[in-house]
């Protein structure tokens, strides 16, 4: 166990250079005058783009620069974003805002798919799942800019049951509406996934094995077909974590919540390329653990799987 | 366990009457048991015999109360357990025979196991859930019972999952789990099929032991007439979801009484027909959801006549009355060679 975690450990640091190198590449090679875009629509003196130019290695080439930048990077110093702000300071006010958005969104979505799936199974063929699966179907074929503003419109807007924007220190009531839009893009599969999962395992011998036993109805679904349905399900969960932070973007830009996603939107909209590379970096470094996590997590659930 | 209302003991241990069950699903009915009957006592061996889908697992699983249903449906028929029919039982009081009374052992120990759970917890759930007993009291009497089964170093594999045991350890565990609340039947479907021969034997020899240690009546399922000829006393075969032929151990073997038997008997490679084409069974079993007209098993059979094939089926003919003896074949003096 010990060993494989140290060989993830290893991999996931060649991973985040490999991604972050891209990154980097991607959004500085869109730049036409770095300077220019710093400046804004001011002119620049000779003397000014020599300074800044010296200052932030422009005449040192491509692999300088990105040296440069991971240097900042690990040691925490993410640079200053084009607004002028430190994007230290930006991302603490940011992180907590997406932190929390993200978290409501999996609660949600994971006690709505987990029970409405293991009921739906259960009862299979039913009004209730078929009615289940329809529902599921029209949550696969929307995207969330569909979603997320009719959301806000009708539930926000119009009947009013929610806020249809969150203020700057965003509350938990402020964002539960955006976190139902969130939810929304995961609930589909953890609930196709869970309700499949449950009808094989109730399948399964075992099963049949603790009805012999004599248990009641309740203690061999929830203790033995529980348990060994949920491991996908739980899997499944830890991974959406990544397409949640995708769709924050979106819903954020929406609810005008001032999160990740949110600056992330406006600092690809103004170009503001030190920003995109550190906030992108952070999210690829969240992935990468999320990512080992779920695999611990997964034999810690199964026995069966055991990592050398 | 709180005594079941109306139970007798003088009645027989186990009866079966006239089972029916029968599997609805989209593509037909498949009439799956046809009234089988046989009774069991206890300190017996009874062998269920017969080719796959004959529908000795189905007759299992409907004594136990565990179909699938749906598609499974028990259709007719009583299954009394010293004289209360199970199949009257409210759920609630049906739930409590199963394993305290009657329990049952499966074919594939791995796939019959919980794969997430201590083969502790599983033993000892029986006893937290049927007994009340405590967690650490549940732990020690599945030590107990893994001792019982002869599985070594039972203290520290109490705690192992069913995938660390080796094939045959883990039908022992299977067994133990069985015994554990002292069933006065056992119910084994082919507990040694998955096994290779060597293990085979050690685990019938071990349930044999313990059958004789608590005077179980055991009813053993299996298409292996090998196993049968060394363990049981008494033989059903089944044909079709019927029973074709019962009768005690040694008589079936002599002189059979019905053509299945005795096509079966007959397909038993021997080491004195070295050498000689081996006899087979001609045709397959019928499809459950067409059973043959008259008796399921004429179109097969090398003595059919059109009696044979015509409704309504060969009745339970008593062949002989000490020992008992039925056979549902019409011409089963001619098979007996009288």
């Amino acid at each position: 166990m010990f060993r494989y975690i140290v060989r993830r450990l290893l991999q996931m640091v060649l991973t985040f250079f490999g991604a972050t190198f891209l990154l980097y590449a991607l959004v500085f090679a869109n730049q036409k005058d770095p300077i220019q875009a710093l400046v804004g629509e001011r002119p620049v003196t000779e003397s000014q783009r020599i300074a800044l130019t010296q200052r932030y290695h422009l005449d040192e080439g491509f692999f300088m620069q990105y040296w440069y930048y991971m240097k900042g990077l690990l040691t925490g110093d993410f640079g200053t974003s084009l607004t002028g702000r430190k994007i230290v300071d930006m991302m603490a006010d940011a992180w907590p805002v997406t932190l929390r958005l993200a978290l409501i969104a999996i609660v949600i979505a994971a006690t709505f798919s987990v029970t409405v799936g293991v009921y739906s199974a259960l009862k299979r063929g039913g009004l209730f799942d078929n009615v289940s699966l329809v529902i599921t179907l029209v949550l696969l074929a929307m995207p969330i800019v569909v979603i997320a503003p009719l959301f806000q419109l009708i539930f926000g807007i119009q009947l009013g049951w929610f806020p249809p924007t969150a203020t700057r220190d965003a509350t938990v009531w402020q964002l539960l509406l955006p976190a139902i839009v969130l939810a929304c893009i995961v609930i589909a599969p953890e609930m196709r996934v869970t309700r499949t999962s449950v009808v094989e395992n109730l399948r399964a011998d075992y099963v049949r094995t603790a009805r012999a036993k004599g248990l009641t109805r309740m203690r061999v679904i929830w203790v033995h077909v529980l348990r060994n349905s949920l491991i996908p399900v739980v899997t499944l969960i830890g991974v959406d974590l990544g397409g949640l932070m995708a769709g924050a973007i979106v819903t954020e830009h929406v609810f005008n919540i001032p999160g990740v996603g949110f600056n992330l939107a406006r600092a690809i909209r103004t170009e503001d390329g030190p920003l995109v590379v550190g906030f992108v970096s952070i999210l690829v470094i969240l992935f990468l653990f999320i990512n080992l996590l779920v695999d611990l997590l997964y034999a810690a659930l199964d026995p069966r799987i055991r990592y050398e | 366990m709180d005594v079941l209302p109306g139970v007798d003991a003088r009645a027989p241990l186990l009866e079966v009457n006239d089972l029916h069950v029968e599997f609805r699903t989209g593509y037909g009915v498949a009439k799956a048991v046809n009234g089988a009957n046989f009774w069991l006592s206890p300190g017996e061996t009874l062998a269920i015999l017969g080719e796959s889908g004959c529908g000795k697992s189905v007759t299992a699983q409907a004594i136990m109360g565990i179909l699938d249903t749906p598609p499974g449906y028990v259709t007719q028929g009583q299954i009394r357990y010293r004289g209360v029919d199970l199949l009257k039982l409210p759920e609630d009081q049906r739930r409590k025979v199963r394993a305290n009374k009657i329990a049952m052992i499966f074919q594939d120990a791995l796939s019959a196991l919980n794969p997430v759970y201590t083969v502790g917890f599983q033993l000892g759930e029986l006893f937290r859930k049927h007994r009340g007993m405590s967690r650490a009291d549940a732990r020690k009497r599945a030590i107990d019972l893994l001792d019982q089964v002869k599985i070594p170093a039972a203290k520290v594999r109490v705690n192992d999952y069913p995938h660390q045991f080796s094939g045959g350890m883990r039908q022992r565990v299977m067994i133990a789990m069985a015994l554990a609340l002292d069933p006065e039947v056992l119910i084994a479907d082919e507990p040694t099929t998955a096994l290779d021969v060597t293990v085979q034997a050690q685990i019938m020899g071990l349930l044999a032991d313990l059958q004789r240690q608590r005077n179980m009546g055991l009813i053993l399922i299996t298409h292996d007439m090998g196993v049968v000829a060394d363990v049981a006393d008494r033989i059903s075969v089944m044909y079709a979801g019927k029973v074709v032929e019962e009768a005690p151990v040694y008589d079936i073997y002599a002189r059979p009484a019905h053509p299945y038997t005795r096509a079966l008997l007959e397909s038993i490679p021997r080491l004195d027909m070295k050498g000689q084409q081996l006899s087979v069974i001609r045709g397959l079993p019928p499809a459950l959801t067409d059973i043959p007209k008259g008796c399921a098993f004429n179109p097969r059979c090398a003595y059919a006549r059109d009696a044979c094939r015509q409704d309504p089926p060969p009745p339970a003919y008593q062949v002989s009355v000490q020992p008992h003896r039925t056979a549902r074949c019409h011409f089963f003096r001619e098979v007996l060679g009288e």
